[in-house]
C-alpha cells in the first residue's frame, strides 16, 4: 500500500545510524590520554566551585581519584584538599550538576560546574508530588531552562520544541498573535481537544483561551519566568489527572526564590524579523505577457501597465524585544522571594500585526515551625494588547492583479485602488485591495490575566512522616476588543462600515488537598498519597451588537455563560523495594458537571512497574553501565475536554429581532431546542507503556527506548446521526474506536567534558501510527466514512474512515502524459468500471508524520558557547490549496471587472478549470528544519560583582522540503496562502548581578 | 486537639458535600426545557420556530447562528425546496450551478451524495424533529397545570404543530418516496427509526389531517401566518391528486372533495396577478393566498428563501430598484421549452408571460452565462403603491405556498382524470378565470373541448411557475424523466436529452444510509 514508505525507512535509519554513531564514538575517541604532571610530595590544593551563573556552590564534593581523600565545599564554595605525592586528579561532584575532573597540578585551582539533567538523584516534579529520576516508572521528560530554546521567545510551548521526544510543538501561523499547537505522542481523540492538559505550578489550566485572545493564550505566561517543564507520557504518569490526562500532561514550574545574598538580573533580547515568500505566482511581466497570449480582448484591458510587488507592499521587516528584570533573594534570609517583571513587544511580519504584554511575577517561600510548615506563594500578572491584521490580505495580495497600483489617485474607498463595476463600486466577487484591507481596518483587544496559588505543606510535629498539603489556586481572565471598518472601506462598502466591541471574563478556581506518608521500612520504602480535588471554570461574555459607521443596528450575537466543574478523589502508592524494584499504583475518581448524573463519574487507575537492574548485584560493579531501567505500565485516562459544558441537556436558544415570526400583527421571537445527547460519558483510553532507561559511563551518555500503544473507545466525534433522531444533521456523540502505537527513542551524551572545553548532544526520534477501528453507530458499516477537516468545493478534503489512518486525503489519481505533466481531468479508473466518479477516489497519505527527528548539540569553549537544535519530519503530506486555488485559467477572473494573478504552476500544467480534488496537490511535505543556532560569549565580571553574557541567536534558520510551497510545516496539512513564519535574528543581553 | 481534628473532618466533609452539589451545573443564559413550557408565551415562541423552520434558516439575522452545521442547510427550508422543484426542470436554468453546487441538480444526474438532497433531507427531518419535540411537550398530561383557556389554546397550537410536520412529512414522500419515520413516541437521540414505504406514508399523512382538520381554526379564523383548516385541506387534495404516483391508487374523488371544501370557504382570486407576489402579499390572506411563508426584510430575515427567489432573477439590462432591492444576483433564468408556453414573450397578452429579454437570447448554449436565456418578472419587493423598503436586497415577500389558484387548477385536472363529483362545467369556469385574470379579458377563454390534461399542464405552468411544483406536476405526467419531454440542457446536453427513471425520486443521502441500517436506497442509486 505506501511502497515509498521503505524509501523513508532507508532515510530515517540512516539518520539514526548517524546519531548513534556520533554519540558513542566521539566520547570513545575523546577519552583522554593525558599526560600527567609528576608530583614528587603531597600538595594542598585549594580554590571555589561555582555554577555557570558565578554562584558560589556549597556542598560539593571534591575526591582524589583513587584515593579516600575527600572533602566539601563551605557555604561560600571553598574548598581545601590534600593530595598525596603522585599524579592525581580531582574529582568534582555534586547533585544536579554535570561531574568535573580536573588534573591536580596546582595550588589553586577554581572549578566551574555546569548543571545536569542527567543526575539521578534529580528531582523531578510529578503530578501531586515529585520524585527522583531513579524511581521514576512512568515515561516523564524532563526540559530544564538551560535546555529552553533561546532567543525571541514568545511563548512557554516554543521552549521545549525539539527537545523531547514525543512531543511535537508547531506553531500556528508566522503572526505573533497565533498560537501553537502541542501534542504529546500525537494525541489520541478526533474531535475532543487532542491538546494535553497544562499544569502550572500545580493548576490545571483551561485549555482555549479568552475573547481577545483565543489562540495564544499560554502567551501570558512569561518564557523567563519559568524553571523547568516536565511532560508526562504515558498513562501510569499521567493517570492521576485522570480525566483529562489522555493526551498527555505538561507541567510548568516556575522560578522560585534562593538562599543567599539578593541576585539581580536583568536580560535584554532586540530582535528582527525577516518576511518570508508566501507562494509563487508571476511576475508582473510574465502576467501580462501570458494575458497578452492568451486573455480575451475585454481581459486584456484590464491589464494596468503597472509593476507591483503586493506581498512586498503587505510585508515588512518586523522588530521585537523582551526585557525582562528580576530580583531574588531572601528576605531576613528566611523568607526566600523572587519578582520579575517583564516587557515584550513584538511586531508582525504582515504590516500591522503586533502584540504586546507586561508581566509580572512574586513569588514568596517561606518556612516555619523549623521546616515543618512551607508556604509558597506564587502570583503571576500580564496585559496584553494586540492588534490584529486582516490576514485575508495574503490572499488577496497574492492573488491581486500585479499591473495595477496600489493606490487609484482619487478619495474614494481610501484612495486604494479597488476592481469596481458599472455602478462605481466595488464589485461583488473581486478581490479587494491587500494594503486597504490592512490600513483601513482595526481590529484591536486587551486582555488582563492574573494567575496564582498558594502551596501550603505541613509536616505533622508528631509524625514527621506524614504531610499534608494544601494548594488554592486561581487563574482570572479579562479580554475585550473591537472590531472597526469605516464606511469608505471596499470590505464594509455596501453595509455602511462595521463596528463592535466584545468582551469576556473567564475564571478557573482549584482546591487540592492531599496527606502524603512515607513509612520508613527496612529495605525499601513505601510513599502514600491520597487526595481530592476540586476545580470551577466560568466564562462569560455580555451581547455584542454590530453597528454600521452611521449608528445603525446591524445584527447581534447572544450573550453566552459557560461553567462546569471538576471533582475528584485520587491515591497513589509507590514501593520500592532494595533500591531495585519499584511499583507505583494512582487512581482517580473524577465526577464532572458535563455529563447527565448517570455517566458523570469515571475511575481511572494506573499501574506501573520497573526493574534497576544496573542495581543488581551482577551488573553493579560495571563502569560502562552506570544506569539500566526497565519499565511497564498500563493505565486508563479519560477526555472531556473540547466538548460543551451543558450538551447532555436539552437547551432552548432564543431567536434574535431580525429571526422573528409573525403571527397577527404582532412577531414572536422564536425559541429553538438545541442538539443534545443525554448519554454523553467519557471517552477512554487504555495504554500500555515499555521503556527502557539507560545510563553508560556515570551517565556521560543517557536514553531511553519506549513503546507504547494505545486504544480509546467511546471517542466523541462529531458524526451524522439518523435523520429525524435529534435536532442537526451532525452531534458530538460517543462513537467508534481509535488505536495508536509509537516508538520513542531519546538519547543525551556528553562526550566532552572538561575545563576549558564541553560538549553536549542530543537526539530524539518518534515513529507515530494512529489507525481508527470504527467510526460508526452501525455495526457492518460499508459507508465511505466522513468528510472532515478544511473545506474544498463543499467537502472537507479529508475523509474518517474504520480501518484507515484518520485524516487521510480523499483524491483522485491523477494521470501524467509521457513528459510527466498531468493530464487535465483525467483520472484513473480505480474500480475500472468505465466511469470516473466519486468512487474512483481514494484515500492517499495524511497530514500526520510518521517520524519525527530532533536534534540539538552545543559547545562551550572557554568563554564562547555555540549550539543548533534541528528537528525533522519525515511522512508527513500537505495539499497544496495555493496552489490548486490560484494555478488554473477560471481563476483568473471570476468577475467581469477584475484579474487575478495565476500560480507559476499554471504554466506547466496549464489548467483550464481547476482540479480540486486531484492528488497532483497532495505533496510530500518531509522537511529538516534548523530550529536556531546561537552563539554565546560570556564576557565574565564586570563593573565589580556584575556579570555580562552576550548572545546571538537565529531562529527558523532554514528549511530544506521537497514540498513546493513556502512552508512544509501547515496545520491540518493544508496550505491556504499560510501567513509565513519568519526568520529571526536577535542578539541578547544578559547581566547578572 | 481531638475535637478540633474532628471539626476539620466534618468541615472538610460538609465542603466536600456542598461541593458535590456544585456538579449540576444548568445554563443561565439559555434556558432548559423545563422552564420553556411553563407559559402559554413560550409555547407560541416555539410554535413561531416550527413555522420559521420554512422560512429562515438560523435564529439570527440573515441565517445566523445557523440551525443546521452544513453550509447548504443553512440556507434554509425554501431554498433547498425551490432548487430541487424548480432547477431540474424546463422553468429554471441557473448560472452559478458550479460555484453553488448545482450542476448536477441541473442536469438531473444527481448522485447519493449531492450536497443539495442531503441539504433538503436534513431540512425536512429538522421541521419534522422539532415538532416532535413540541408534540412531546404538548400532550394532555403535559399541560394539565395550565387553564382551561389556556390548555385549548395549546391543542390549536399542537394540531398547527401536527399540520406542520404532515407537511413537512407530505414534501419527503413527494421528494424522497421510502423515507424514516419518527414521532413524538420516539425518544431524541440514540435509536434508528424505521423504515416507512411511500404508500403507507400517504396513509399517515391523509390520517394526521383528518385527524386535525376540526382543531384546526375554520378558514380566516386563525391569525395572520398561522394555518386553518383550508391550509390542511389543501394540502389533502394535493397528496389526491398525486395518489397515483404515491401509492398507485387514483384518489381524484377525494381531490374533489377537499378542493370543494376550501373553494367554498370564501377564498377568491385576487384581480391583479402581480400582487400575490409582492411586498405586501400578507395582504391577498384575505383574499386567495391560503397559507404563506413569511419574509420580512426587518424581522424574518433569510439570504435563501424569498431573498434568492425576488433577487435571483435580476440580471443584465434590469435596474434593481424597479424590483425594491438593490442590486441582481444573476442566477435565475428561464428555457425555450417554458417560454413557449405562452402565447409570446412579451406580456401583452398574457400578462403571467412578462418575460424580460433586453440584451438576452431564447436559446442557452451556456448555462453559465447570464445574458442566455429570458427571465422573467414574477416575486418584486414592492409595495401596492410602488414603494419598497429593503435592507441590502432583504425582501418583505412571501412565498404563497397554498393558493386558490392551485386549487381550481387541481379541480379541473381531478375532474377531467374522471374523478367522481367533479363538474366539467364548473372545472370549465374556474380555468376561464384564471385566464381572465391573466389576460385582461375574455379573449383567453378556452372551450370545453380544449379542456385536456396537456393543456392543463401548460396552463399550470403558466399560472404556478416558479412555486416549487414544476416537478411534481411533471412527474404525475410522467414527463420529468424519460424523453416524452425534452428541454435545453435535460440530462446535461444542449437540446436536452432522455433521462433514467430513477430520478423521479431523489435518492436517501449516502450519510444517512449509513447511519441508520433500517433504509434501503432506491433502485437504481
Amino acid at each position: 500500500m505506501r511502497e515509498y514508505r521503505r524509501k523513508h525507512r532507508t532515510n530515517t535509519y540512516w539518520l539514526a545510524l548517524l546519531a548513534s554513531t556520533l554519540t558513542v564514538g566521539i566520547p570513545l575517541a575523546a577519552t583522554p590520554v593525558t599526560v600527567r604532571a609528576q608530583q614528587q610530595q603531597q600538595l594542598t590544593v585549594q580554590g571555589t566551585v561555582r555554577d555557570d551563573q558565578g554562584t558560589p556552590l556549597a556542598g560539593v564534593g571534591i575526591a582524589v581519584a583513587g584515593t579516600v581523600a575527600q572533602a566539601v565545599t563551605d557555604a561560600e564554595g571553598r574548598y581545601r584538599i590534600t593530595v598525596p605525592a603522585g599524579a592525581h586528579q580531582l574529582v568534582f561532584s555534586s547533585i544536579g550538576y554535570l561531574t568535573q575532573t580536573v588534573e591536580a597540578d596546582r595550588q589553586q585551582i577554581d572549578v566551574v560546574l555546569l548543571p545536569s539533567s542527567q543526575d539521578l538523584e534529580e528531582v523531578v516534579v510529578v503530578g501531586y508530588g515529585s520524585q527522583t529520576k531513579k524511581d521514576l516508572t512512568g515515561s516523564v521528560a524532563n526540559v530544564a531552562s538551560k535546555d529552553f530554546n533561546a532567543g525571541l521567545v514568545g511563548s512557554a510551548e516554543q521552549l521545549i520544541n525539539g527537545k523531547a521526544s514525543g512531543v511535537q510543538v508547531m506553531s500556528n501561523s508566522g503572526s505573533p498573535t497565533a498560537g501553537s499547537t502541542i501534542r504529546i505522542r500525537g494525541g489520541a481523540s478526533l474531535s475532543a481537544s487532542n491538546d494535553p492538559l497544562i499544569v502550572l505550578d500545580g493548576v490545571p489550566l483551561e485549555n482555549g483561551g479568552i475573547s481577545g485572545n483565543g489562540s495564544n493564550f499560554m502567551s501570558l505566561i512569561n518564557p523567563n519566568d519559568i524553571e523547568s517543564m516536565t511532560i508526562l507520557k504515558d498513562a501510569s504518569a499521567t493517570a492521576i489527572y485522570g480525566s483529562r490526562a489522555s493526551n498527555g500532561v505538561v507541567l510548568i514550574t516556575t522560578k522560585k526564590g534562593t538562599t543567599g545574598t539578593l541576585r539581580i538580573g536583568f536580560s535584554s533580547v532586540l530582535s528582527m524579523q525577516q518576511q518570508q515568500k508566501v507562494a509563487d505566482m508571476l511576475s508582473p511581466q510574465r502576467f501580462e505577457q501570458v494575458i497578452q497570449e492568451q486573455g480575451t480582448a475585454a481581459q486584456q484591458t484590464l491589464l494596468g501597465g503597472q509593476r507591483t510587488d503586493w506581498v512586498g507592499q503587505v510585508f515588512q521587516s518586523a522588530f521585537g524585544t523582551d526585557n525582562n528584570v528580576s530580583l531574588s533573594g531572601s528576605v531576613t534570609n528566611t523568607v526566600p522571594f523572587r519578582a520579575s517583571v517583564g516587557f515584550f513587544d513584538q511586531q508582525g511580519t504582515l504590516r500591522t500585526d503586533r502584540t504586546d504584554r507586561v508581566t509580572g511575577a512574586l513569588s514568596l517561600s517561606p518556612t516555619f515551625f523549623d521546616a515543618h510548615l512551607t508556604l509558597n506563594l506564587n502570583v503571576k500578572g500580564a496585559l496584553n494588547n494586540n492588534r490584529f491584521a486582516n490576514t485575508d490580505a495574503i490572499w488577496s495580495a497574492v492573488a491581486f492583479n500585479p499591473t495595477q497600483p496600489v493606490h487609484s489617485g482619487s478619495e474614494a474607498f481610501g484612495g486604494f485602488y479597488e476592481s469596481l463595476d458599472n455602478a462605481g463600486v466595488p464589485a461583488t466577487g473581486a478581490n479587494l485591495n491587500p494594503v486597504g484591507l490592512l490600513e483601513q481596518e482595526t481590529h484591536k483587544s486587551r486582555v488582563g490575566r492574573s494567575t496564582g496559588n498558594l502551596d501550603i505543606d505541613y509536616k505533622f510535629h508528631f509524625l514527621p512522616a506524614l504531610k499534608a498539603h494544601v494548594t488554592l489556586g486561581y487563574d482570572y481572565a479579562h479580554g475585550e476588543g473591537e472590531n472597526r471598518i469605516p464606511a469608505s472601506a471596499a470590505n464594509a462598502y455596501t453595509v455602511g462600515g462595521s463596528f463592535n466591541e466584545y468582551a469576556q471574563n473567564t475564571q478557573n478556581r482549584l482546591l487540592t488537598a492531599y496527606l502524603n506518608y512515607t513509612a520508613p521500612l527496612e529495605n525499601s520504602s513505601l510513599e502514600v498519597t491520597a487526595g481530592y480535588d476540586f476545580q470551577y471554570w466560568s466564562a462569560k461574555s455580555p451581547s455584542v451588537i454590530y453597528f454600521n459607521e452611521a449608528g445603525d443596528v446591524q445584527s447581534t450575537a447572544m450573550a453566552s455563560d459557560q461553567r462546569h466543574t471538576l471533582l475528584s478523589v485520587y491515591g497513589r502508592i509507590n514501593y520500592q523495594y532494595g533500591g531495585r524494584y519499584l511499583v507505583t499504583a494512582t487512581i482517580r475518581r473524577d465526577g464532572t458537571s458535563r455529563f447527565s448524573p448517570e455517566n458523570r463519574w469515571g475511575t481511572f487507575p494506573s499501574l506501573a512497574l520497573a526493574w534497576r537492574l544496573s542495581e543488581e548485584d551482577f551488573l553493579s560493579g560495571s563502569h560502562t553501565l552506570s544506569d539500566l531501567k526497565l519499565r511497564a505500565s498500563y493505565g486508563v485516562t479519560g477526555q472531556q475536554d473540547g466538548i460543551g459544558n451543558y450538551g447532555y441537556l436539552s437547551i432552548y436558544n432564543r431567536g434574535d429581532d431580525f429571526a422573528q415570526y409573525r403571527f397577527g400583527e404582532s412577531f414572536y421571537r422564536v425559541l429553538r431546542p438545541s442538539v443534545y445527547v443525554y448519554d454523553l460519558r467519557w471517552e477512554t483510553t487504555r495504554a500500555f507503556n515499555y521503556g527502557v532507561d539507560f545510563g553508560l559511563w556515570g551517565n556521560r551518555i543517557t536514553g531511553a527506548v519506549e513503546y507504547y500503544t494505545r486504544k480509546t473507545h467511546d471517542l466523541l466525534a462529531n458524526v451524522s446521526v439518523p435523520a429525524g433522531t435529534n435536532f442537526d444533521q451532525t452531534a458530538t456523540t460517543n462513537v467508534g474506536n481509535i488505536e495508536s502505537r509509537g516508538f520513542e527513542f531519546q538519547v543525551n551524551a556528553t562526550p566532552i567534558s572538561r575545563e576549558t572545553l564541553t560538549w553536549e548532544v542530543g537526539f530524539n526520534a518518534t515513529q507515530q501510527h494512529t489507525r481508527v477501528t470504527n467510526l460508526s453507530m452501525v455495526e457492518d458499516d460499508k459507508s465511505v466514512g466522513s468528510y472532515v477537516g478544511p473545506w474544498v468545493s463543499g467537502r472537507g478534503i479529508q475523509i474518517l474512515t474504520t480501518g484507515y489512518e484518520p485524516n487521510m486525503f480523499y483524491v483522485y489519481k491523477q494521470v501524467y502524459d509521457e513528459q510527466g505533466k498531468p493530464l487535465e481531468n483525467v483520472y484513473a479508473d480505480l474500480n475500472g468500471d468505465g466511469i470516473i466518479n466519486e468512487s474512483d477516489l481514494y484515500r492517499y497519505e495524511s497530514p500526520a508524520a510518521e517520524w519525527f527527528l530532533g536534534f540539538n548539540t552545543q559547545l562551550t569553549y572557554k568563554r564562547w558557547t555555540v549550539g543548533t537544535t534541528l528537528r525533522a519530519n519525515v511522512g508527513n503530506y500537505v495539499f497544496n490549496n495555493t496552489k490548486m486555488d490560484l494555478g488554473a485559467w477560471e481563476t483568473l477572473q471570476y468577475v467581469p471587472f477584475a484579474l487575478n494573478n495565476l500560480h507559476s504552476d499554471f504554466l506547466n500544467t496549464g489548467f483550464r478549470a481547476r482540479q480540486y480534488y486531484s492528488d497532483y496537490y497532495v505533496e510530500n511535505a518531509s522537511f529538516l528544519r534548523m530550529e536556531n543556532i546561537t552563539l554565546g560569549y560570556d564576557v565574565g565580571r564586570i563593573a565589580g560583582s556584575a556579570r555580562l553574557r552576550l548572545g546571538a541567536i537565529v531562529q527558523n534558520v532554514f528549511v530544506q522540503s521537497k514540498y513546493t510551497g513556502n512552508d512544509p510545516e501547515m496545520p491540518n496539512g493544508f496550505d491556504s496562502t499560510f501567513y509565513p513564519r519568519p526568520r529571526t535574528y536577535s542578539l541578547s543581553v544578559n547581566l547578572q548581578f | 486537639m481531638n475535637t478540633i481534628k474532628i471539626l476539620c473532618l466534618i468541615g472538610l466533609l460538609g465542603l466536600f458535600g456542598s461541593c458535590l452539589s456544585q456538579l449540576d451545573q444548568l445554563p443561565t443564559v439559555e434556558t432548559t426545557s423545563e422552564s420553556v413550557y411553563t407559559s402559554v408565551e413560550n409555547y407560541k415562541s416555539v410554535l413561531a420556530k416550527l413555522y420559521a423552520s420554512y422560512a429562515v434558516g438560523g435564529n439570527e439575522k440573515g441565517d445566523g447562528n445557523a440551525d443546521m452545521a452544513s453550509p447548504t442547510a443553512a440556507y434554509g427550508y425554501l431554498r433547498s425546496y425551490f432548487n430541487l422543484q424548480e432547477i431540474p426542470t424546463d422553468e429554471v436554468i441557473y448560472t452559478w450551478a458550479g460555484g453553488d453546487n448545482l450542476v448536477d441538480i441541473q442536469y438531473m444526474r444527481w448522485g447519493a451524495s449531492d450536497t443539495w438532497v442531503s441539504s433538503m433531507y436534513y431540512r425536512i427531518y429538522y421541521t419534522i424533529a422539532i415538532c416532535n419535540e413540541f408534540l412531546r411537550n404538548a400532550g394532555d398530561d403535559k399541560i394539565a397545570g395550565f387553564s382551561e383557556a389556556e390548555q385549548q389554546e395549546i391543542r390549536v397550537f399542537a394540531a398547527e404543530a401536527r399540520f406542520l410536520r404532515t407537511l413537512a412529512y407530505s414534501h419527503a414522500m413527494d421528494l424522497f418516496g421510502h423515507v424514516p419515520f419518527v414521532t413524538e413516541n420516539d425518544q431524541v437521540s440514540a435509536f434508528f427509526p424505521p423504515r416507512i414505504t411511500r404508500a403507507e406514508l400517504f396513509d399517515y399523512v391523509e390520517t394526521e389531517l383528518k385527524a386535525i382538520e376540526t382543531i384546526l381554526p375554520e378558514p380566516f379564523a386563525n391569525e395572520y401566518g398561522r394555518a386553518s383548516r383550508a391550509a390542511a385541506w389543501t394540502l389533502l387534495a394535493k397528496n389526491y391528486l398525486n395518489a397515483s404516483v404515491y401509492t398507485g391508487t387514483e384518489r381524484n374523488a377525494d381531490c374533489i372533495t377537499y378542493c370543494n371544501k376550501v373553494i367554498g370557504s370564501g377564498f377568491a382570486l385576487e384581480a391583479d396577478y402581480s400582487k400575490l407576489f409582492n411586498a405586501d402579499n400578507d395582504r391577498r390572506t384575505q383574499n386567495e393566498i391560503i397559507f404563506p411563508i413569511q419574509s420580512d426584510a426587518a424581522k424574518t430575515t433569510t439570504w435563501g428563501g424569498m431573498t434568492y427567489l425576488v433577487n435571483g432573477p435580476i440580471l443584465g439590462s434590469m435596474n434593481s430598484p424597479d424590483y425594491g432591492v438593490t442590486s441582481g444576483w444573476q442566477s435565475i433564468r428561464t428555457l425555450r421549452e417554458f417560454v413557449a408556453l405562452f402565447p409570446d414573450a412579451t406580456g401583452e397578452v398574457d400578462r403571467r408571460g412578462a418575460f424580460w429579454t433586453d440584451g438576452q437570447t431564447l436559446d442557452v448554449d451556456d448555462p453559465s452565462s447570464s445574458s442566455q436565456g429570458y427571465t422573467i418578472v414574477k416575486y418584486t419587493n414592492l409595495n401596492d403603491d410602488g414603494s419598497y423598503t429593503t435592507d441590502d436586497g432583504l425582501v418583505n415577500t412571501d412565498f404563497p405556498l397554498f393558493r386558490l389558484a392551485d386549487v381550481y387548477l387541481m379541480y379541473a385536472e381531478a375532474t377531467v382524470r374522471g374523478g367522481a363529483g367533479g363538474d366539467a362545467a364548473t372545472a370549465l369556469g374556474y380555468v376561464n378565470q384564471l385566464r381572465e385574470r391573466a389576460y385582461g379579458n375574455t379573449g383567453g377563454n378556452i372551450g370545453a373541448a380544449a379542456l385536456t390534461l396537456d393543456f392543463l399542464l401548460a396552463e399550470r405552468g403558466r399560472e404556478l411557475f416558479w412555486e416549487c411544483v414544476r416537478r411534481t406536476d411533471l412527474i404525475r405526467f410522467g414527463r420529468f424523466t424519460g424523453g416524452d419531454y425534452l428541454w435545453q440542457w435535460k440530462g446535461g446536453t444542449v437540446e436536452g436529452s432522455a433521462t433514467d427513471a430513477r430520478f423521479d425520486l431523489y435518492p436517501i443521502p449516502a450519510t444517512d444510509l449509513a447511519a441508520n441500517p433500517n433504509l434501503i436506497q432506491h433502485t437504481g442509486y
